[in-house]
């Protein structure tokens, strides 16, 4: 009986918490578009979650693009498919992992970034300040990130398409004795804009999860120091539930047929 | 606005959070130009009044009037209005730590983008020196700078628009008494300069009787007394004689847990 109500707790504590984000989100989604715009606050936060993802990114997806080539080999060796390797790699990379990746890496580093520097402001009561100086903060302090995660996901999903493949091409050229023209043409073939376009679909919609789970609980936050490390592990949980929900779906959406 | 309208008026003014009442109908006028000081112990109810009229929290019910204009309820475009009249002095300063001091005090300012980066800074400037504070230390950031420094930059933050009402919220809470004094002086001084109606909050009777013109006593959600400052030690009222004297024995019970 406890356990039944212990779920019971937990469904209505979600369904509370949906009930609350959705006007959250909403109103996150008018003061996107509606004037006055902040493009100097905008442009700082592009560069802080464009700019400084790179290296984490990076990596991410060049070590990804190498194990991914070599688990590929290891496996396609025993039907001699081995041909097959720049095909898996490029479309894994770009379908799946490129955009999945770059979501998770980041959201660990901007979801927790974010949740916290705006749970500090709520907590010292700089939220507040912000309203009496007739300013939104939707529209000062979440509004701006959540543009630059929908314009700078993308961007990072690029680069770490590019590295991931790149990170493939080397193990099989260096390690596994492929020729490099024949790999990069076997890439370049198999590769379909639509591919590379659902990536990028994908990362647009992680980027706005992990800014908006990022902002939502900060926002949220309250009870000092404690309340505010409360919100940066529920932004940083929620956002990679999220973006592995949002995955499936936007996969089925693009790939199922 | 009529001649002897209030700058302010709260008529039972209601709210609760959950099962706890903390206003039980809240009655105060504030004059044009007066400075009103609101007394009272921790849990009182004196920042939800405060926020209440600033909209940080919405009354459950009663009234509230800036310039005769009901703002219990208003739209957010006609809040963002009202609160154009109005400065405030948080308790903890509540300054923006990822701006420096000038982007601080200018920043109402900058965000409605009534004035360029240039010109903001000269606003900055001329508004840190009417505070005491030379134009170095607008390039500082606020956690660069001590708490008295802190408060006298969010008291320059207040006052950058020109405000019509200010409000202080515990202004010398945290600061030595000399520190305090400044700020007390300094509130003085500015509102007289500003032109503007004052109401602030606080449980320092030092301060109070410093800045205020007329003091308001709240106890359990409602003011329980209220007159000039000078008739404070007359009130007559048990409540306020034991606040201002700071006595532990009277009428006002403090939960104290061992």
């Amino acid at each position: 009986m406890k356990i039944l109500q212990h779920i019971g707790r937990i469904f209505l504590a979600f369904l509370a918490t949906v009930g609350r984000l959705a006007p959250f989100m909403g109103s996150a989604a008018v003061h996107c578009v509606r004037p006055p715009f902040y493009p100097r606050t905008v442009l700082r936060h592009m560069v802080e979650i464009g700019y400084y993802s790179l290296p984490v990114v990076g990596l991410t997806a060049i070590f990804a693009g190498m194990v991914l080539a070599l688990q590929s080999y290891t496996g396609f060796a025993r039907f001699s498919a081995e041909g097959a390797i720049a095909n898996v790699v490029v479309l894994s990379i770009t379908r799946e992992l490129g955009p999945v990746l770059a979501g998770l890496m980041v959201a660990g580093r901007i979801g927790a970034s974010l949740a916290a520097e705006i749970g500090t402001m709520r907590v010292t009561e700089q939220i507040d300040a912000l309203t009496t100086l007739s300013t939104n903060p939707m529209k000062y302090l979440v509004a701006p990130r959540i543009i630059a995660g929908l314009v700078m996901f993308p961007f990072l999903v690029l680069v770490a398409d590019v590295i991931g493949v790149y990170g493939g091409y080397l193990v099989a050229v260096y390690k596994l004795g492929f020729n490099p023209a024949n790999y990069l043409q076997r890439t370049y073939e198999f590769l379909q804009a639509e591919d590379v376009n659902s990536g990028l679909v994908k990362a647009a919609v992680f980027g706005v999860i992990v800014t908006l789970m990022g902002c939502y609980h900060g926002y949220h936050s309250k009870g000092g120091a404690q309340g505010v490390g409360k919100a940066t592990t529920n932004a940083v949980v929620s956002a990679p539930i999220l973006i592995l929900s949002f995955d499936y779906i936007l996969t089925e959406m693009f790939f199922a047929r | 606005m009529t001649d002897n309208q209030p700058k302010l008026r709260l008529r039972d003014v209601r709210k609760a959070f959950g099962p706890k009442v903390v206003l039980d109908g809240i009655d105060l006028d504030v004059g044009v130009g007066e400075s009103l000081v609101v007394i009272g112990g921790s849990g009182s109810g004196k920042s939800v009044t405060i926020k209440c009229i600033l909209g940080l929290l919405e009354a459950d019910t009663g009234s509230i009037h800036v310039d005769g204009e009901e703002v219990v309820g208003i739209a957010s475009r006609d809040r963002e209005r009202i609160n154009r009249k109005f400065g405030m002095l948080f308790q903890s300063a509540a300054l923006f730590d990822s701006l420096a001091v000038w982007e601080n005090v200018s920043f109402g300012l900058l965000a409605e983008k009534k004035v360029n980066r240039d010109q903001a800074k000269e606003i900055a400037a001329s508004k840190l020196a009417q505070v005491g504070l030379s134009k170095e230390v607008g390039e500082f950031f606020p956690a660069e700078l001590s708490g008295g420094m802190q408060k006298r930059v969010a008291l320059a933050r207040a006052i950058a628009a020109d405000p019509e009402i200010i409000f202080f919220d515990e202004p010398t809470t945290g600061l030595d008494p000399i520190m305090a004094d400044v700020i007390n002086d300094l509130i003085v001084k500015i509102t007289r300069e500003v032109g503007a109606t004052a109401l602030s909050i606080t449980h320092d009777m030092v301060s109070a009787r410093k800045i205020a013109d007329r003091i308001a006593m709240i106890y359990e959600g409602r003011i329980i007394w209220s007159g000039p400052t000078a008739e404070i030690d007359r009130s007559g009222n048990e409540h306020v004689d034991q606040f201002i004297h700071g006595r532990a024995e009277g009428p006002i019970k403090m939960a104290v847990r061992a």
